[in-house]
């Protein structure tokens, strides 16, 4: 007998099956629906009990909003027209909408003024955030923050003329010093920066604002969901970049700048941020020579960037311990030097590992600029708090006010989230 | 080990060694921590030569060609490579850097660039080069290693062989003189061994100062023309590979090979 035929284990393909289509009841909505909704009786029951639950919810909430009242000068206005039926008392946002956006105290007649600064903020936003587009652009964003500061504040635009003017000096200074020795560069552009403010601060006259073409409008004039907007929006962009420095700064061989940047992590991170902003509104102050003036807005800036460029930089610190060794043996083998490491290689990986990160502190940062409302700065929910519930007009339209503001925020929060997935699926490179 | 890796005749008409010192290493010593990895080594490589350190896993022989390019830091000891110093200045070790290419078990491509990218990157930033000369250059090595076709794709869609093919591009892209190989195939499946040993193979004809830890010493019998045998963070013996392979002299050596080709 010949193994050939009597061998069990022998096998040989007669040919290439070809391929057919699935059954017909494993494609298409049948079965995503069995599989998704009815897979078992337990599944089954559920997804009855919660079309139920839905329905119940829909049921009680959507008279509630359609038949709410988008024209009134007060509660008990809303109340009349309404005469008894369900229905929320929108009137409130319709009336007070210049107060929940701008504060009650902007100029009326500025408003155009912050919202052109919106619009164009999304002009100065776009190349950072699509690298698509042309890079030129990016020069519109380098001045946007003067521009915006000028539109908002009113006033003289020598002012942040000469910021801008300290800006471009000192990274001239930077490029020109820093090719040698990033220290010189870096200190030599600090140097520069403060001389070209304060010769110029010294050169504006006095009362250069008084007639401008833009009325200035101090900064206990802004509020609304305008000033959370400039808040977070400054925030953000200023705690990312010291976010970095001090992550890097965490890593660093020398001792004092590890050590400073540690203990400044680990002192900020330590602290609610309602105690920094208190220290803000009442003790900075002290820290500050007599007679000086610095912005209540601006202290509040200084420790919200603060506080989230801490929570930042450990964030971006776990990013740059899950880059594996290799990386930086590569770069180095190379012959890249540190700067050149860390931007070209280093970063661009760290940065990518950290986007969730980054973008959580973001979301919970924005969402934070609402508690300046307890250092009396007027912003929406301070707004609602304050001025609008408590006038005689609209004392106890809560839902619809803060389901407004709620509205807003997570607006705002849900873009910057879909953002974030879109550009990890954007820099996914590793085909993993 | 895999002997059969390599199955063609190899042009040895340019595998010539000058006189010219490329490396010397003096009385070096490294510790970790208390652990003295690397004791006394004195090795003088010229200009040409082909170099394979072989040892036991542990042995430090890693640890020498890393010395060799400071990602590790010696203690005690002079490193001079191709005339230039190794101290604690960052200027003279970024030249050695830019001089001496390495090419890592891991490949340590640069994930989020391309491929043509990876090669470009450094002669752009650390050489100046004008871009385009660059890619020109990149593309010259790539086709030389034989995949053109892939320069612009990211290493993740590539085979473990030809990642590593890339990584011996990328370093040559910076023009060294001097080429250090971390175990090289170590990491790959038999097949890819081929491949990147062959492009080894080519860089040797073409004359290129090359120190190799191996296995493959199928690789160090054809190629090398001096065999270096380590053990406990010493050189125990060297000589030609003819030599070393069939007249092993220390007892450690003799065991050693016993192993790695009793099967």
């Amino acid at each position: 007998m010949s193994d050939q035929t009597t061998n069990p284990i022998a096998f040989v393909a007669e040919g290439t099956i070809p391929p057919a289509p699935p059954p017909a009841n494993e494609t298409g909505i049948v079965k995503w629906l069995r599989e998704n909704l009815f897979s078992g009786v337990t599944n089954t029951v559920l997804t009855v009990l919660s079309l139920l639950l839905i329905y119940v919810l829909v049921k009680n909430t959507m008279p509630w909003i359609f038949n709410g009242v988008w024209q009134a000068n007060s509660l008990s206005e809303c109340r009349e027209i309404l005469a008894g039926k369900t229905g929320a008392c929108f009137a409130v946002l319709t009336e007070r909408w210049p107060q929940l956006i701008y504060g009650f105290k902007y100029p009326e007649e500025a408003y155009w003024r912050p919202n052109l600064a919106f619009v164009l903020m999304l002009v100065a936003f776009a190349p950072v955030l699509f690298f698509d587009l042309p890079r030129k652009m990016l020069l519109f964003t380098a001045v946007y923050p003067f521009l915006a500061f000028w539109l908002i504040w009113g006033g003289t635009i020598l002012v942040p003329l000469v910021a801008l003017i300290g800006c471009v000096g000192a990274s001239l200074v930077f490029r020109k010093l820093g090719s040698n020795s990033f220290a010189a560069g870096f200190f030599g552009a600090i140097a520069t920066a403060l001389v070209i403010w304060n010769v110029g601060g010294a050169l504006i006259p006095e009362g250069a604002s008084d007639n401008a073409w833009l009325t200035a409008v101090p900064s206990r004039d802004l509020g609304g969901f305008m000033l959370n907007m400039m808040l977070g929006v400054t925030c953000v962009s200023l705690s990312v970049p010291l976010g970095i420095a001090l992550a890097l700064g965490r890593q660093s061989n020398m001792p004092l700048i590890k050590w400073v940047c540690v203990i400044f992590i680990e002192f900020i991170r330590g602290v609610p941020l309602i105690t920094l902003l208190f220290v803000a509104s009442v003790m900075l102050a002290y820290f500050f020579p007599p007679d000086s003036t610095v912005d209540l807005f601006l202290r509040v800036v200084i420790m919200i960037t603060m506080f989230s460029a801490a929570y930042i930089a450990e964030v971006i610190r776990g990013g740059l311990a899950a880059l594996p060794r290799g990386q930086y043996e590569a770069a180095d083998s190379l012959g890249l030097d540190y700067p050149q490491a860390m931007q070209l290689i280093i970063l661009p990986q760290a940065l990518k590992i950290s986007i969730p990160g980054i973008v959580n502190v973001a979301v919970g940062l924005f969402k934070d600029t609402t508690l300046v409302s307890v250092i009396s700065m007027f912003d929406l929910v301070g707004m609602i708090r304050g001025p609008i519930l408590a006038s005689t007009q609209w004392n106890g339209v809560y839902w619809e006010l803060l389901g407004f503001a709620a509205l807003l925020f997570f607006v705002v929060c849900y873009g910057i989230s879909q953002y974030s997935q879109w550009l990890e699926r954007r820099l996914a490179t590793d085909h993993r | 080990m895999s002997e059969l890796a390599i199955d063609r005749e190899i042009d040895r008409s340019k595998m010539q060694v000058s006189d010219e010192v490329a490396i010397e290493i003096n009385g070096m010593n490294k510790w970790y921590g208390s652990f003295h990895v690397l004791r006394d080594i004195n090795l003088t490589v010229n200009q040409g030569e082909r170099i394979v350190i072989a040892g036991p896993s542990g042995s430090g022989k890693s640890t020498l060609i890393r010395c060799l390019n400071a990602l590790e830091e010696h203690q005690q000891g002079r490193i001079v490579v191709d005339g230039t110093e190794l101290s604690n200045d960052l200027k003279n070790i970024d030249k050695i850097r830019s001089e001496v290419g390495m090419v890592f078990q891991h490949f340590n491509l640069f994930p989020h660039l391309t491929i043509l990218e990876n090669c470009t990157l450094a002669p752009i930033w650390v050489r100046k080069t004008p871009k385009k000369e660059a890619e020109e250059r990149a593309m010259h090595f790539l086709e030389k290693v034989k995949i053109p076709e892939q320069a612009d794709k990211y290493p993740g869609q590539l085979s473990g062989g030809q990642q590593q093919r890339v990584a011996i591009a990328r370093s040559l892209c910076m023009m060294p003189r001097i080429m250090l190989f971390d175990e090289p195939t170590s990491a790959l499946d038999p097949e890819m061994i081929k491949e990147v040993l062959d492009t080894m193979i080519e860089l040797a004809e073409e004359g290129m100062t090359m120190l190799c830890v191996t296995h493959e010493m199928g690789f160090a019998r054809q190629v090398a023309n001096r065999v270096i045998f380590m053990d406990a963070g010493q050189i125990v013996e060297q000589n030609e590979p003819e030599e070393f392979f069939n007249n092993p002299q220390s007892e450690r050596t003799k065991l050693f090979l016993s192993q790695i080709l009793g099967h």
